[in-house]
C-alpha cells in the first residue's frame, strides 16, 4: 500500500472515528452532574450484599466474571514473561557481589520494608471496607519488597524473595478466585455469585464472597508481581551472555 | 461547600492539562529512560487527577503502577540491553553504551 493511500485510509477512518465517538459521547451522563444511572445502581446493590467500598462490590460481586478475565490476562501475561525471559541455554548465571551500602540508607531500608509491607496487607485486608484492595495492595506488597534491593543489595532482596514459594502462590491463587465461583454453582445460584453469609455491613468479616475473592487477587498480584520482576531483574543484575554466543546471534 | 467545588473544578482543569502536556511530552520523548521518568511523572499526574474525580482505588492502582512499576520494568530493559552492548565494544555503530544513545 503506498503512503498516499495509508494516509487517505487513516483519515477517512478517523473521520468516520470521530463522528461516531462524539454521537455516543452526547448520550453520556454530563461530567459532574447529578445523575448517575449507573453508579445510582451500583452502590444500592452493594449496600444489599453489606459492602462498604462500592468498587470492590463491583469488581468481586456485581462484575467479579469480568474481574476473572482481568486476573488471567494477568496470570497470562506473568507467565509469557516469565517464559520468555527465562536463561537460555548459552546464558549464564553469575552471582552478583556484595556491596557496600551506606549504614543510614540501611537503616531506613530496614524500617521501610516492613512499614510498606503492612500498609500492603492493609489496603489487601480492607479491599471491602475502604479504597484499595487486591489488586493495589498486592502491587504495593510486591514493589514493597524490593526496597531490600534499593537499600541494600540484590542478595538481600534474593534472601526476602522464596521464588519458587510465590510462583505456587501465584498459579494456586489465580486456580482459587476460579474455583470460589463454583460456590455459587453448588449453592444453586451461578458462578461467582455471591453466597457466602454477608456479615455485618462496614465490619471487616462483611461482604460475603467479596474480601475472599479479594485475597485471592492480593496474593495472585502480590506474588505475581514479584515473579514478574525477578525475571527482569535476573536478565538485568544476573544473566551474562557470553560473547562467543553473541557472536553466534550476529552471524 | 460551594467554594470547595469550584477549587475542586480548578484543581481538575490544572491536572487535566498537566496529563495533556507530560503525556505529549512522554509520546515526543525517543530516549528510553528518560521516557520512562517522564511516564513516571505521566502516572504521578494521572493519580491527582483520579483523586480529584473522587476514584481513589483507581488514583492508588495508578500509582502504583504507572508511578513505579512502569518505569522500573523500562530501566531494567534498557539496562539489559546496554550491558550486552558494552559487553562486545567491537559491534560496529552502538559500541559506546554510555553516550546516551539509547537503543531504538
Amino acid at each position: 500500500m503506498s503512503r498516499t493511500a495509508r494516509v487517505g485510509l487513516f483519515l477517512a477512518a478517523a473521520a468516520v472515528f470521530a463522528v461516531v465517538f462524539t454521537l455516543a459521547c452526547t448520550g453520556l451522563p454530563h461530567f459532574g452532574a447529578a445523575s448517575h444511572p449507573y453508579g445510582t445502581r451500583a452502590v444500592a446493590a452493594a449496600l444489599r450484599h453489606r459492602t462498604a467500598n462500592v468498587i470492590s462490590s463491583v469488581n468481586f460481586d456485581q462484575r467479579a466474571f469480568d474481574t476473572l478475565g482481568e486476573e488471567s490476562i494477568l496470570f497470562a501475561s506473568v507467565l509469557g514473561a516469565v517464559a520468555l525471559l527465562r536463561p537460555a541455554r548459552d546464558e549464564r548465571e553469575s552471582s552478583p557481589l556484595p556491596l557496600r551500602v551506606p549504614p543510614s540508607t540501611r537503616l531506613i531500608g530496614a524500617i521501610l520494608l516492613p512499614l510498606t509491607l503492612l500498609t500492603g496487607v492493609y489496603i489487601v485486608a480492607h479491599g471491602q471496607l475502604s479504597p484499595g484492595g487486591g489488586f493495589q495492595g498486592g502491587v504495593v506488597l510486591a514493589t514493597g519488597l524490593h526496597l531490600a534491593y534499593v537499600a541494600a543489595d540484590y542478595r538481600a532482596l534474593r534472601r526476602v524473595r522464596p521464588l519458587v514459594v510465590l510462583e505456587v502462590a501465584d498459579a494456586v491463587a489465580a486456580g482459587a478466585f476460579a474455583l470460589l465461583g463454583l460456590a455459587g454453582l453448588i449453592a444453586g445460584s451461578g458462578y461467582l455469585r455471591n453466597v457466602l453469609p454477608l456479615g455485618t455491613f462496614n465490619q471487616l468479616s462483611s461482604g460475603g464472597l467479596v474480601p475472599v475473592i479479594n485475597a485471592a487477587v492480593g496474593l495472585e498480584v502480590g506474588s505475581g508481581l514479584v515473579v514478574l520482576l525477578a525475571g527482569f531483574l535476573d536478565q538485568a543484575v544476573e544473566i551474562d551472555t557470553p560473547p562467543a554466543a553473541q557472536d553466534g546471534d550476529r552471524a | 461547600m460551594n467554594d470547595a467545588n469550584t477549587l475542586n473544578g480548578y484543581l481538575i482543569a490544572v491536572a487535566l492539562v498537566l496529563v495533556t502536556a507530560t503525556a505529549t511530552a512522554a509520546a515526543l520523548t525517543r530516549e528510553p529512560v528518560r521516557q520512562a521518568i517522564v511516564l513516571g511523572l505521566l502516572g504521578l499526574e494521572l493519580a491527582v487527577l483520579f483523586t480529584a474525580l473522587q476514584a481513589p482505588d483507581v488514583a492508588l492502582s495508578q500509582l502504583a503502577v504507572g508511578g513505579a512499576l512502569t518505569p522500573l520494568l523500562i530501566v531494567l530493559t534498557v539496562r539489559k540491553v546496554r550491558r550486552e552492548a558494552a559487553e562486545r565494544p567491537d559491534a560496529s555503530g552502538d559500541g559506546d553504551p554510555g553516550a546516551g544513545s539509547g537503543p531504538r
